[in-house]
């Protein structure tokens, strides 16, 4: 037998032939980058404008006035010190896990099915981490002087204290920024020489062929490219374990009941790729419609992309299983009381149902084939895996602050307008820069796509083997 | 046309052309020759005898000081400079400044891949001969292309181009600097 016949698998596994490579790879490549090319949409303006808006105007205003005035324009208070400002950085750490998963795991662990989505889900990654990075920044009160964060020599003699999670936290995240954005960047290069090599117009070409660093495709590029992309993978598939695992530090070395856990670096770990696959569902079932990428993101992936969110809610279940078990059998009157509390509290009650009913019962939807076909109902359930997972940080900053160990200190906590305001600025960055990336640059990573089809396998016979078998 | 002839420029249609097309390149002895293609195509770094690439070294070197850098800052700042005692918890620990150490490893080490593509590649060049060439900006699209530079000792017009020509190429050029 030989190699290609043994990596044909066998009958009863054999997909039907996937339609993008009936094209070639001519008219694989011009579908792929069409949207990069072509007339800007209206649906395009008709989402830009708002989120624009909100990261130009909204966003900006809201930190105006936050630093003129002071943190006590949101509604943080004495116990709870840490509000929406926290629950949204966590939130959006969250939500850019899964784009590093797909791209940098699922590109080691050799998924062909990623080079569909792989694009896509890690400019999710950088964009939601920079919306991150925004709040820790802003939260420090006094934001000039943030850079003392940063391991600098100043007149005071004072350094940074490592011995804190906090501190780890600043370099996890930007870690986390610079080497998405790298992965990113690199990954786009052989793209950007495609849209160079395409370009009708002067401009296009010069800005194109500038981020292209002047990539020809040569056979020496291609060997040491292919190794510092697997390098890469290699270092971002631990920062899938690290960025989360250190968030979740920042809570669990406290002594507050709810936080104090064992359990808390996977269980963010969890929740933040879990919240990550609701997102990139959330964004690729209408744009794989609206850009008409039907047969390159294909049901299949989206039904792989529900199976992993399964998975993953599946491990929610366990963790809060096991979180309301531990608070119980360590026979800690605290712990049992704030948990006690998530169900059956004074003021959010609301936030244990939600953490159980959201994140752990309905995804067990996916286990039947019919939703995982079902996008209307797939992105329904995956805008409220969205807001399950925020209500999930919700409840464990503010329901496990509120109550503290002291009855005379209980606070409970509501947000201000500001604090929605800036949220909702946040979000407008995210969008904007999503939309400008999908309409300016190859959302579908082009040379991997082509890469994983029969005409590009010189072995095959599409690819022009002579002899062998199809 | 003017300026001096920089290379013999073959096209193909398929990676497995190309691929067969290198064979005899190599087997013809020809030293300064490179193929373009729009992905890597499967088996051609062996047939060129590409060695392991040095990428991996420079993560591991940028990587590996970043690590022993991280933890002797740590050490200087809060044991050595300017110690604080804050929680009981001891000045100096290798398990506590491991956490920040590793992560700036991760970030020196992606560093370091990245500038290590880009060095060995000599990028930034936004200027390249084939550039010049009309069929060439299909290179990142569906042909392959197999060039031998006029400069490599065994280069010889007519019997390089019946060499390429025999090996299947359905478009050949001769391109100028």
């Amino acid at each position: 037998m030989t190699r290609l016949e043994a990596l044909v698998p066998p009958k009863e596994l054999r997909r039907g032939p996937q339609a993008p490579y009936q094209r070639g790879l001519g008219g694989l490549t011009d579908h792929l980058t069409a949207m990069a090319e072509g007339k800007t949409p209206l649906w395009w303006w008709i989402l830009f404008i708002p989120a624009a808006f909100c990261a130009a105007v909204v966003l900006p205003a809201m930190l105006a006035y936050l630093i003129s005035t002071g943190v006590g324009v949101w509604g943080n208070n004495v116990p709870v010190a840490w509000g929406w400002d926290i629950i949204n950085f966590v939130w959006w750490v969250g939500v850019a896990h899964a784009g590093t998963l797909i791209s940098a795991m699922l590109f080691l662990t050799r998924q062909h099915w990623r080079t569909a989505i792989g694009r896509a889900a890690e400019a999710m990654t950088v964009f939601a981490v920079l919306c991150a990075g925004l709040y820790p920044a802003v939260h420090v009160g006094r934001v000039w002087f943030a850079w003392w964060l940063f391991p600098i020599p100043l007149t005071t003699d004072m350094w940074p204290q490592f011995r804190s999670p906090l501190m780890w936290d600043v370099f996890a995240v930007n870690t986390y920024l610079i080497v998405s954005s790298l992965f990113w960047y690199m990954g786009l290069i052989p793209d950007l020489a495609l849209l160079r090599d395409r370009a009708t117009s002067r401009v296009r070409k010069f800005i194109y062929g500038l981020f292209a660093l002047g990539w020809t495709g040569s056979a020496r590029q291609w060997h040491h490219y292919e190794k510092a992309y697997l390098v890469l993978s290699g270092l971002a598939t631990l920062l899938v374990f690290t960025v989360s695992s250190i968030v979740g530090m920042d809570f669990a070395t406290s002594q507050l009941a709810g936080w104090h856990e064992t359990i808390f670096p996977f269980y963010f770990v969890a929740g933040a790729v879990f919240c990550g696959f609701g997102m990139v569902l959330v964004l690729l079932i209408p744009l794989r419609k609206w850009c008409h990428l039907e047969d390159i993101i294909t049901l299949r992936h989206i039904d792989r992309v529900c199976k992993m969110t399964l998975m993953m809610g599946c491990i929610m279940g366990y963790i809060y299983v096991m979180e309301y078990f531990i608070a119980w059998y360590s026979g800690s009157p605290y712990d049992a009381w704030v948990f006690g509390h998530r169900l059956f509290g004074h003021y959010y009650w609301f936030g244990g149902w939600i953490m159980i009913g959201v994140n752990a019962l309905l995804p067990q939807l996916f286990w039947i084939k019919k939703v995982r076909q079902n996008l209307k109902l797939i992105f329904v359930i995956a805008v409220l895996i969205n807001i399950g997972m925020w209500f999930e940080r919700f409840t464990i900053i503010v329901g496990s602050l509120y109550q503290d160990f002291l009855p005379s200190s209980w606070h409970p906590f509501y947000p201000t307008w500001v604090d929605v305001c800036t949220f909702i600025g946040t979000l407008g960055v995210f969008f904007t820069m999503y939309l400008l990336f999908v309409r300016f640059l190859p959302m579908i990573a082009v040379s991997e796509v082509k890469a994983i089809t029969p005409q590009a396998d010189p072995h095959h016979p599409l690819g022009g083997a002579k002899g062998g078998r199809p | 046309m003017n300026g001096a002839p920089y290379g013999l420029i073959a096209e193909f249609d398929s990676p497995a052309d190309v691929l067969h097309a290198a064979e005899k390149v190599r087997d013809a002895g020809f030293r300064r020759w490179d193929v373009f293609s729009p992905f890597p195509v499967h088996g051609l770094a062996k047939v060129m005898g590409l060695k392991n690439s040095l990428v991996g070294w420079f993560a591991l070197v940028f990587g590996g000081s970043a690590f022993l850098g991280s933890m002797l800052m740590i050490w200087y700042m809060n044991d050595y400079n300017y110690p604080i005692l804050t929680g009981g918890k001891p000045m100096f620990s290798p398990p506590q400044a491991l956490v920040p150490s590793y992560i700036l490893l991760v970030l020196a080490a992606a560093v370091g891949a990245f500038v290590g593509m880009v060095a060995l590649n000599r990028f930034p060049r936004l200027y390249h001969p084939l550039f010049k060439h009309n069929r060439f900006a299909l290179a990142s699209r569906d042909k392959f292309f197999l060039v031998i530079e006029t400069s490599d000792p065994k280069f010889s017009e007519t019997e390089t181009r019946a060499l390429l020509e025999s090996a299947g190429s359905t478009h050949l050029e001769l391109v100028v600097e």
